[in-house]
């Protein structure tokens, strides 16, 4: 089938030179682009196969690339009568969950009224808001811990769910903002005319449309509650300990047990890695939002 | 209904003036945003205000006896003439100039040659996998760096093994220590840099390349004339955000070396928090945390008035 027929003369000239040009430059791109990819996997390449790794050939040099995986690492972790982990990785479920739907309950109505409407001192406001995402969380952290011990909220969920709130409302008013803003205020007038209060048409018209910068808000507010680890490790340090509490845990113990950190590492990093690269090209635009307007 | 009508009124465009010569409450729309204010005011604000009282008292954790009672500026003093304070901030901001110039570079450098490269499926992989690193859980990040980093059996000594370097004791040694940090921040961090360029790229119009294209070959002037001003808000938005994740960075130096060994690699928040929760000097703590609060500060204004428009400005 030959091209040049079909296409407009342009677009035959473009797929000729292309053909010509797998010249030296094209191939020495392709190397580094592979150079990248091992860069970025390797890590979590090494991570995932000391799991799988009996403790021997964790210690073998050379490094072992090719090994009889085993699962009993996994198997301790996940099913030994004294493991943790499968606890840890509930208690990381519900809070970032819990806390990522609260965000969104808290935040997208936020984001819509200041999207749409006037009034003094929204500026400030809007700053305010913005930038509680910019303040360290040991700053909060510190109170915090006080706070908590004197409402006896030390070690529940409760109090990680609060606290994450710092971060993820801001997200979420942030990324929806913009999202409302694109929507025609046609359509809340329209909304009004057929008898719709504020609610109704925020919640019938505006946030069905809205759903790309609200799922991606969601995304971001729940992988940045699951991998928290400093308000965690200072809130709930005996019980109710999320999943990276336990894994910063494998270093105070005697004798490092490589197989079952990584176990514990992989556990924890996979649900939301495979997450991002699902997702990669919403996160993509979510996390460099407002970078390059 | 007064309060539909009065909300039709603020809808319009026109509304503004009218807004100001009869200021009247929009009851709807401050029932929509005041659950997240006062969400925020509870969680954000309340704190931060009992953080900065904190400061002025003596607060031990350890010793509660006398504590809460008013100290003035004791604590200030203690953490302005605390050598420790001062080498973890200097730490902190010398790792920080570090990343930014590395990440920005190669961050740059990965994103040109995705964008010139014309091989679609390894670019999208490429792309996908970018992701990959900024969604890892710092904290497993740090612990998978204390196993790459090993001496005896590191990936990292392996492979410079290959290449005839002797084996680096890089948690042992304090300087090595802190490389390794910044070692793993720069793998982490990268993608974002090259994210956000790749974005920035997508701007610059085509026929503006094309032009640049009939006056020079150089693909450098190219870059530098043409491309980089489309760059440049990128670059700065990706060193303020940059800034104030380092400032706060806490989690994968604490899983990698614990501030160890001795204090040669505590940044900031590691010393804030053991302070406050391995001294309990709570009080201490406090006025080291409301200075690196005021730090945030500066750099949360200066982000905003460099980057966000404000939500009124079209």
């Amino acid at each position: 089938m030959t091209y040049a027929g079909n296409l407009p003369s342009k677009q035959a000239t473009k797929v000729a030179v292309h053909r010509q040009r797998i010249s030296i430059t094209a191939w020495l791109q392709l190397a580094l682009l592979i150079l990248l990819l091992v860069f970025i996997f390797g890590p979590f390449y090494w991570m995932v196969s000391t799991s799988l790794k009996e403790q021997n050939d964790t210690f073998a040099i050379p490094p072992k690339f090719i090994f009889t995986p085993t699962l009993e690492h996994y198997n301790f972790v996940l099913f030994s009568p004294s493991a943790i982990v499968p606890t840890g990785l509930q208690n990381s479920l519900i809070v970032a969950t819990s806390t990522t739907v609260l965000a969104l309950l808290l935040g997208t109505p936020a984001a819509y009224v200041l999207a749409r409407f006037e009034f003094r001192g929204k500026r400030d406001l809007w700053f305010w808001f913005i930038s509680n995402r910019f303040v360290s969380p040991i700053v909060v952290a510190l109170p915090f811990f006080l706070i908590a011990r004197d409402l006896r909220m030390l070690n529940t969920p409760q109090a990680l769910i609060l606290i994450y709130l710092t971060f993820n409302v801001p997200l979420v008013v942030w990324l929806c903002l913009d999202q409302f803003r694109a929507i025609p205020r046609d359509l809340d007038e329209q909304a009004k005319v057929d008898g719709c209060n504020l609610f109704q048409a925020f919640w019938r018209i505006n946030l069905p449309l809205a759903i790309p910068g609200v799922v991606v808000s969601a995304i971001l507010s729940f992988i940045f509650s699951w991998n928290e680890l400093l308000f965690a490790l200072i809130l709930n340090r005996s019980t109710g300990q999320t999943a990276p509490v336990q894994a910063a845990n494998f270093m105070t113990g005697f004798g490092v047990k490589w197989g079952e950190m990584m176990a514990t590492g992989t556990l924890i990093v996979l649900p939301v890695v495979i997450f991002a690269a699902i997702v990669s090209r919403h996160l993509a635009r979510g996390l460099t939002m407002g970078a390059i307007k | 209904m007064a309060n539909v009508a009065d909300v039709a009124n603020l809808a319009e465009t026109h509304s503004i003036a009218r807004h100001r010569r009869f200021p009247r409450i929009n009851w709807p729309a401050l029932a929509m945003i005041m659950p997240s204010v006062i969400a925020l005011l509870l969680v954000g604000l309340y704190p931060l205000l009992f953080v900065v009282s904190l400061s002025f008292q003596r607060f031990l954790l350890n010793r509660p006896q006398n504590n809460g009672m008013f100290v003035g500026f004791e604590n200030y003093a203690t953490v302005l003439s605390d050598e420790l304070f001062w080498s973890s901030l200097g730490r902190t901001l010398t790792m920080l100039v570090i990343v930014l110039i590395v990440q920005i570079v190669l961050g740059i450098a990965i994103a040109v040659l995705i964008d010139s490269s014309r091989w679609r499926i390894v670019n999208w992989t490429v792309k996908t996998a970018l992701v990959i690193p900024i969604a890892m859980t710092p904290a497993v990040v740090g612990l998978l760096g204390v196993l790459i980093f090993n001496r005896d059996f590191g990936l990292v000594n392996y492979l410079l093994g290959l290449i005839g370097i002797e084996k680096i004791s890089w948690l042992g040694d304090p300087t090595m220590a802190m490389v390794a940090i910044i070692i793993t921040d720069i793998w982490q961090w990268t993608p974002f840099a090259a994210l956000i360029m790749l974005s920035s790229l997508a701007l610059v119009p085509h026929d503006m390349i094309e032009a640049a294209r009939l006056d020079t070959k150089n693909a450098w002037m190219i870059f530098r004339y043409v491309k980089l001003p489309y760059l440049m808000p990128g670059i700065t938005a990706f060193m303020i955000i940059r800034t104030a994740d380092v400032l706060k960075l806490f989690d994968m130096p604490f899983t990698l070396t614990r501030g160890g060994p001795g204090v040669s690699t505590e940044l900031i928040s590691l010393y804030i928090q053991r302070m406050g929760f391995r001294i309990f000097d709570m009080g201490v703590a406090s006025a080291q945390a409301v200075l690196l609060l005021i730090l945030c500060i500066v750099l949360a204004r200066a982000y905003i008035r460099f980057f966000y428009r404000a939500p009124e400005s079209e």
